[in-house]
């Protein structure tokens, strides 16, 4: 059992393939990174899941995929201080690799072409 | 004889011939002389335990989330993997391996779904593909050809 089992959460969509939750993260979250399969977050959680594999932030929430191999993926959404910790530490790795989050603004304009730009990122 | 690490990644076991192949492949590539490991979720071990009670067939049986985090943490890895997936969880996992593990990975996709999600597969795989539920023999002949050419 995962630290997440035991942290308060909130389930945005549960039961669906890995692809719908990396979407729904992609077009609802205020910022979205990418980071490779097994990126470790909390304490002990490494996400499961096929790349590019989005992690989203929702105001001081960090909203990613929990995929259960009976259960499908789901999307959850925590906010607390750890979150907090996560997204700044997903903001700091992107400065460091030159890049920024796909999204900061939230007009469906920006988001459809940051996506794209995002995705031929990962493709290098 | 070999001393190539194989993993075996046992997902939902709710498809029957999941425990079956999964007991077979460890006694077939055990007594090839691959050191194998069995992975699964608590309920597919449990089946795989109570199945193969004094561990002949499947000697080594570990948890499958610490076993992910074991490859992601270089703690181990292992030269090959045949994941199974009857769903798209599955193939998520296998998808995940294929990312963060040097081996070499065989998909074995089965269950009524197995044709389209064999099509949703976009890493690096063998796949070994039988729509199959609750009879295993299409899924082992197809598996012991696979096994013949590791062989070699």
């Amino acid at each position: 059992m995962s630290c997440i089992e035991q942290m308060k959460y909130t389930i945005l969509l549960e039961r669906i393939s890995f692809k719908e939750a990396r979407e729904y993260i992609e077009k609802n979250s205020d910022e979205v990174y990418y980071v490779s399969p097994g990126y470790k977050i909390f304490k002990d959680y490494y996400i499961i899941g096929i790349p590019p594999v989005a992690v989203g932030s929702k105001g001081n929430a960090l909203v990613f995929t929990y995929t259960k191999p009976c259960h499908g993926s789901f999307v959850l959404s925590i906010e607390n201080e750890d979150s907090i910790k996560e997204i700044n530490r997903l903001r700091e790795s992107e400065k460091e690799k030159g890049t920024d989050s796909v999204k900061k603004a939230k007009t469906p304009e920006s988001s459809r072409a940051s996506t794209a730009s995002y995705q031929d990122l990962w493709k290098d | 004889m070999t001393d190539e690490k194989v993993l075996l990644m046992m997902g939902c076991p709710e498809v029957p011939i999941q425990t079956s192949i999964a007991l077979y492949l460890s006694h077939k590539l055990t007594n090839l002389g691959f050191d194998v490991t069995v992975a699964g979720t608590t309920a597919a071990s449990k089946l795989l335990k109570v199945s193969d009670s004094d561990g002949y067939y499947a000697k080594k049986l570990v948890d499958l989330d610490k076993t992910m985090e074991d490859i992601i943490e270089k703690r181990t890895d292992f030269d090959k993997c045949f994941a199974f997936m009857h769903n798209d969880a599955g193939m998520t996992y296998a998808a995940t391996m294929s990312s963060i593990s040097k081996a070499k990975i065989y998909s074995i996709v089965f269950g009524r779904h197995a044709e389209e999600l064999a099509q949703t597969i976009e890493f690096d795989c063998e796949k070994i593909v039988t729509p199959d539920v609750h009879n295993p023999v299409r899924l082992k002949n197809r598996l012991d050809k696979v096994m013949e050419e590791i062989a070699k």
